[in-house]
């Protein structure tokens, strides 16, 4: 008999995604809940899903879970983690959840060094509500409420939230990577372990910004977007780890 | 337990913790600011934890985490801070989650002032935030009133899962007067196996949420919340009846407002008008009933608000057509004198002749 080398991991449940083809919510979802069954924690795991394309997370994290309202997430982990300190709590927002609407909120959990962790899915772009521009879209990107592409004098420059938490001494682990090639979902993935690593060891706030696609509201083909992505959102948002416990003082 | 003086915003803290409230998320705002004060000097010390957020909005969104997580949890603020709250109540009863909102009312609309007010009964009453929901909203008069709603309000908010608004203003905030804490009557509580404390030791996920993309999902959901209310409003209708055994008049007065009016009643006398007070405890669900049934034995109502207007609607309603709903009120933080309440009763009574 055939040796079994991949298998559904226990941390998802059996729902099928409702994501675009081509969309890399799917591989981070995987690694998340992989990463939580291998370290164990699945059953004491409290996730906190966003609104965004990610808003039904609550029904493919196989583990108990709470639904945000837009941009809310981390107040709403700080008050799970501070009533359940030994449970393990994480939030999973995107760009317009996290970087716009939530920024106050990420920020201050960051600085306060709240022992839980963030999954930043960045697609520079709004995908559930159709394209619209985020923070985070680059300059000359087009997006439905950017028809000309984003004008650096009209809407500024995107943010760069990992290089901004980073800054903060409450932040413990932040780093960005990408889930363009085999190689960079490995990375990926390592660096999401590391991230709850940190939580388990009450270490602060940790953050794993994952750079993703949406070649629906992109307009391209799921190849063609991969390609978009390394051209033009790894340029601007570099990959590495900014942030690791050992800096922390 | 001997009587103490506090208080009010003080008293609030002692009472909450003494129901065992552990969890305050918070931010400043006058004139409620000696709450989370008291709650960052006292909740350490009970193993409990108070955090000031960075805004209302964080605020009542860690009352939302805390409160799925299954704890005893509040905040408090003053009107504009409400207002911030109100996405976040509507999320909290829409997931139906126990939890207290303390609002210490000051005079709107916007920045407005810091002085006494009545103006956000609408907003309590009626839309604390978007969509088909209720807080249960409770107005006490006194110190003492207030820590024995505070207590009770942790057990309503729990036994329906619908979180309870205690409403003030900043004089009952600021007052000081006797209060001993006491046990409110035990009700049959529910245990809290909807928490999300993670899944060991049970097969099955809790999930927190106010999401139902399918309409008929949704309406279905509505209907439950409404039949929760149907059961709220029989079961929690909260009043005091004072001095209306023969009156010519009742005022309609709560909070800070009633106990002028209690003042009113005594001078009134004096010149042989006799006034009654019906005094909603509950602001919702409101005492309909008992306002229809005193319509029979009065001339007419007044409604007495530091507001322009806002609970009379709800007397109107109580009353139904049978007599008439008078107003008088001052705003802005203005509180009104009982020599104008006085000149207001007269000029109706001398008007119904």
């Amino acid at each position: 008999m055939a040796e079994q080398v991949f298998k559904r991991t226990k941390g998802l449940t059996e729902r099928p995604f409702h994501y675009c083809p081509g969309c890399t919510h799917g591989i981070i979802h995987r690694l998340v809940a992989e990463v939580l069954e291998e370290l164990g924690v699945l059953e004491k795991s409290v996730g906190v899903a966003p609104v965004g394309c990610s808003v039904l997370a609550y029904d493919y994290f196989n583990c108990d879970m709470h639904e945000a309202s837009h941009g809310r997430a981390p107040a709403v982990a700080t008050g799970i983690k501070r009533v359940l300190p030994d449970r393990v709590v994480f939030t999973y927002q995107g760009d317009g959840d996290l970087a716009s609407i939530g920024t106050a909120e990420i920020v201050h959990a960051a600085m306060r060094g709240e022992k839980f962790t963030t999954i930043f899915v960045n697609n520079a772009i709004y995908g559930m509500t159709g394209g619209q521009m985020a923070p985070t879209t680059l300059v000359g990107q087009k997006a439905t409420t950017a028809p000309y592409g984003r004008q650096k004098d009209h809407a500024g420059n995107p943010i760069r939230m990992s290089e901004m938490l980073s800054t903060l001494d409450g932040a413990a682990f932040i780093e960005r990577v990408s889930v363009n090639s085999p190689a960079n979902i490995r990375k990926a993935k390592k660096a999401i372990k590391k991230a709850f690593e940190v939580q388990l060891e009450g270490k602060g706030f940790s953050m794993v910004e994952v750079l993703s696609t949406c070649p629906t509201n992109w307009g391209m083909t799921p190849k063609e977007a991969i390609k978009w992505l390394e051209d033009n959102m790894i340029p601007y948002y570099p990959l590495g780890n900014f942030k690791s416990p050992e800096e922390v003082k | 337990m001997a009587k103490v003086l506090m208080k009010g915003n003080e008293a609030i803290g002692a009472a909450a913790i003494k129901a065992g409230c552990r969890f305050f998320f918070g931010y400043p705002i006058t004139p409620q600011n000696e709450l989370p004060e008291y709650m960052s000097r006292e909740l350490p010390k009970v193993g409990g934890t108070f955090l000031q957020a960075e805004s209302e909005v964080a605020a009542i969104n860690m009352v939302y985490g805390a409160a799925g997580a299954g704890a005893r949890v509040m905040t408090s603020s003053s009107s504009p801070g409400i207002s911030l709250k109100a996405e976040g109540i509507s999320y909290i009863a829409g997931a139906e989650l126990p939890c207290l909102i303390v609002n210490i009312v000051r005079g709107g609309p916007g920045l407005g002032g810091i002085q006494p007010a009545q103006s956000d009964y609408f907003l309590a009453t009626k839309a604390a935030g978007h969509g088909d929901f209720r807080l249960v909203v409770l107005a006490p008069a006194s110190i003492q009133e207030m820590t024995d709603l505070v207590m009770e309000s942790f057990d309503i908010a729990d036994q329906y899962r619908n979180p309870v608004m205690v409403i003030g203003d900043g004089m009952l905030g600021q007052m000081m007067e006797p209060v001993e804490l006491r046990e409110p009557k035990k009700r049959d509580l529910p245990a809290k196996d909807w928490a999300t404390t993670g899944t060991a030791g049970r097969n099955y996920r809790n999930v927190i949420n106010s999401l139902a993309l399918d309409p008929a999902e949704l309406e279905k959901h509505n209907l439950k919340l409404q039949a929760k209310y149907r059961e709220i409003e029989k079961n929690e209708v909260k009043y005091e009846v004072y001095n209306c055994d023969n009156p010519d008049i009742i005022a309609v007065a709560y909070g800070t407002t009633s106990r002028i009016v209690k003042n009113v009643i005594g001078k009134c006398k004096e010149e042989g008008i006799n006034v009654g007070l019906i005094r909603p405890i509950s602001l919702w669900p409101f005492p309909y009933d008992v306002i229809n049934e005193y319509a029979d034995r009065t001339k007419a109502f007044l409604s007495v608000e530091m507001s322009t207007g806002q609970m009379i609607d709800d007397i109107k309603i109580g009353a139904n057509g049978k007599k008439p709903v008078y107003f008088y009120g001052r705003t802005g933080g203005m509180v009104p004198e009982p020599d104008g309440i006085m000149a207001e009763i007269k000029k109706i009574l001398g008007g119904a002749k």
